[in-house]
């Protein structure tokens, strides 16, 4: 099986994603006598090294996409070297916004089905199934692929380990955007950087997030304490970015970060399933919330059904005076 | 301005949700409910319209069944038509038949100069039919929006990427979906639950639309097994008496993190 994983670059690496994928690509392919090649939407020479170095025999790149949007322009780009007669017949996708943009474009130059939110994925010949939880993580549906490939799927962050395969230098073929007439219209004229302090949040060995019952904006700041105290990384529910407390790069659950650190702290969080997906993997979970009903009980190891507003305070003093 | 917002019925979600063990789907009976990311794209709607000063928002919407008061919620906000492709024979259709289905609705509407959709839906978060319309459709597309402005024929965005944002312009008609919080939703007011009532939903299905094959037919994927996951071993939980933070404490004391 000829697998292709959608590859992107962060500081002149590729990310952890990208590197996960290929790892799980790798051992999917060598169990059925196929190779791994790396789709980038961009120029590849600064990550070629590293994504051979984790499986890829082959790299393709777009080149600079020239302010187009990855979705539209990377999808061209992969249907033309499709159409050309080089077909894997799987493509794996980052579960996020360009990994998502790029397969749906696919999806229709393709017409084939996309499977998303998957955790595993598994192949026997030319059958190819994928596993994705549903409600918060109870259910495990496993889906198979019935239509011929390539078979598109995304995977959520920190669904498999990456590691290194020793592999040298990957061939970097051209697979240039072609022409991509009215569809292409949309063009990125500025970025901005969203600022973060101390460690990332999906890298963070402890992870202290609020959420609603914190009352207000001003009391974010008791996590924020709290994080750096445990060394940690603050972090949030939706519905406390939704209303502006704090920036989007902060949340943790189904659209914003997966997270797996050794303690996670949810403070004021109610356990919506959009927020337990995106930190139920963690080793100990420690819930503070006055709501005794509240679903994050049901994932806690320790749970205390109290006032975060009277709870945290005293935290934090026990914490300093250590 | 004339605008289309997709919209999404689902099963209140604060009920817990259920797999239909027969056909092995979301359960999606009953009474269904504006899925709540959508009334960000309405309310967006709403206000792109009322700043052009022209135009009117409709709605498009998929479902099994012809349930329609979620449409109608929409419509209680200020939309001023709807059409609701209902059809049982749309059951498990994945999200490319979705997007075209949405897509033909959009043409029997004529267009209209800006499509707004959400993200992802509340219930199946595919997260892909916003874009996969726009490719069946064949328009450009933003997405991800956080800010929508619509001025001189031109759509500008700032769209959420994983650690910055892009600032992005697109000519209309275009497609963009938007992120929960891009604006406030209003609450429909009791004049406009009233007028609702009376607002035109045109109920087709997909084969009027001449879309074929859809359900489980178009899908392309099958669903092969289902599992429990293992469960989390129950914690200890403790009511705080005041001294509830010294348990965080040892706890954390115990995994030698402090």
């Amino acid at each position: 099986m000829n697998i292709w994983v959608f590859a992107q670059e962060n500081n002149g690496a590729p990310t952890t994603s990208t590197l996960e994928l290929l790892t799980k690509a790798r051992s999917v392919a060598e169990g059925s006598g196929g190779s791994v090649s790396a789709f980038v939407g961009g120029d590849a020479s600064a990550i070629a090294a590293g994504l051979g170095e984790h499986g890829a025999t082959k790299v393709y790149a777009t080149g600079d996409l020239g302010g187009k949007l990855p979705g539209v322009a990377v999808s061209a780009a992969m249907k033309a070297v499709i159409g050309g007669g080089d077909s894997p017949d799987l493509i794996m996708f980052p579960q996020n916004y360009e990994g998502r943009d790029v397969m749906a474009r696919l999806s229709v130059k393709l017409d084939r089905t996309v499977l998303t939110n998957n955790i595993d994925i598994s192949a026997e010949g030319d059958s190819v199934s994928v596993t994705t939880p549903v409600f918060g993580g109870n259910v495990l549906v496993t889906t198979t692929f019935t239509s011929g490939g390539p078979h598109l799927a995304a995977f959520r962050p920190k669904s498999f380990a990456a590691e290194a395969s020793g592999g040298g230098v990957p061939e970097v073929v051209a697979a240039p955007v072609p022409d991509l007439g009215a569809v292409g219209a949309a063009t990125v004229v500025a970025e901005h950087v969203e600022e973060s302090h101390g460690p990332k949040l999906d890298e963070a060995n402890i992870v202290v997030s609020g959420g609603r019952g914190l009352g207000e904006a001003s009391k974010y700041e008791m996590i924020e304490q709290l994080a750096k105290l445990l060394k940690g990384a603050p972090g949030a529910s939706r519905a406390i970015v939704d209303a502006g407390w704090v920036p989007y790069s902060y949340q943790v659950g189904q659209t914003g970060k997966v997270v797996k650190p050794t303690v996670y702290v949810a403070a004021g969080i109610s356990g919506a399933t959009q927020h337990m997906v995106g930190m139920k993997g963690s080793k100990n979970i420690i819930a503070v919330n006055k709501d005794e009903e509240a679903p994050i009980f049901g994932v806690a190891d320790l749970g205390i059904v109290g006032d975060v507003h009277k709870v945290l305070p005293k935290l934090i003093e026990a914490l300093r005076s250590r | 301005m004339n605008v289309i917002v997709c919209v999404k019925q689902i099963p209140d979600p604060a009920m817990p949700g259920e797999l239909d063990s027969s056909t092995n789907t979301l359960k999606r009976e009953g009474k269904l409910i504006l899925d709540e990311s959508d009334s960000y794209g309405v309310e967006m709607a709403l206000q792109l319209v009322a700043s052009a000063g022209e135009g009117e928002v409709s709605l498009v919407s998929m479902a099994p069944n012809s349930e329609v008061s979620g449409l109608r919620t929409a419509l209680a906000m200020g939309a001023s038509k709807g059409i609701l492709v209902s059809d049982p024979n749309l059951l498990g259709s994945d999200a490319l038949t979705t997007a075209k289905v949405l897509a033909a609705a959009i043409g029997r509407l004529g267009g209209a100069d800006l499509i707004i959709a959400a993200t992802e839906s509340s219930d199946g978060y595919t997260g892909t039919v916003p874009e996969q319309m726009a490719e069946v459709l064949g328009l450009p597309s933003v997405t991800f929006a956080k800010h929508v402005e619509v001025a001189d024929g031109a759509l500008k965005v700032n769209r959420q990427t994983e650690e910055v944002y892009g600032e992005v312009t697109c000519p209309v008609p275009a497609v963009t979906s938007v992120t929960a919080g891009v604006v406030e939703p209003r609450y429909p007011s009791f004049k406009g639950i009233m007028a609702a009532k009376s607002k035109p939903v045109e109920t087709v299905t997909a084969a009027d639309l001449g879309v074929t094959p859809v359900g489980w037919d178009g899908a392309g994927q099958t669903i092969s097994n289902i599992t429990k996951a293992e469960a989390r071993k129950a914690g200890e939980i403790i009511e705080d008496d005041g001294e509830g933070y010294t348990k965080i404490v040892a706890f954390l004391e115990n995994l030698k993190v402090i």
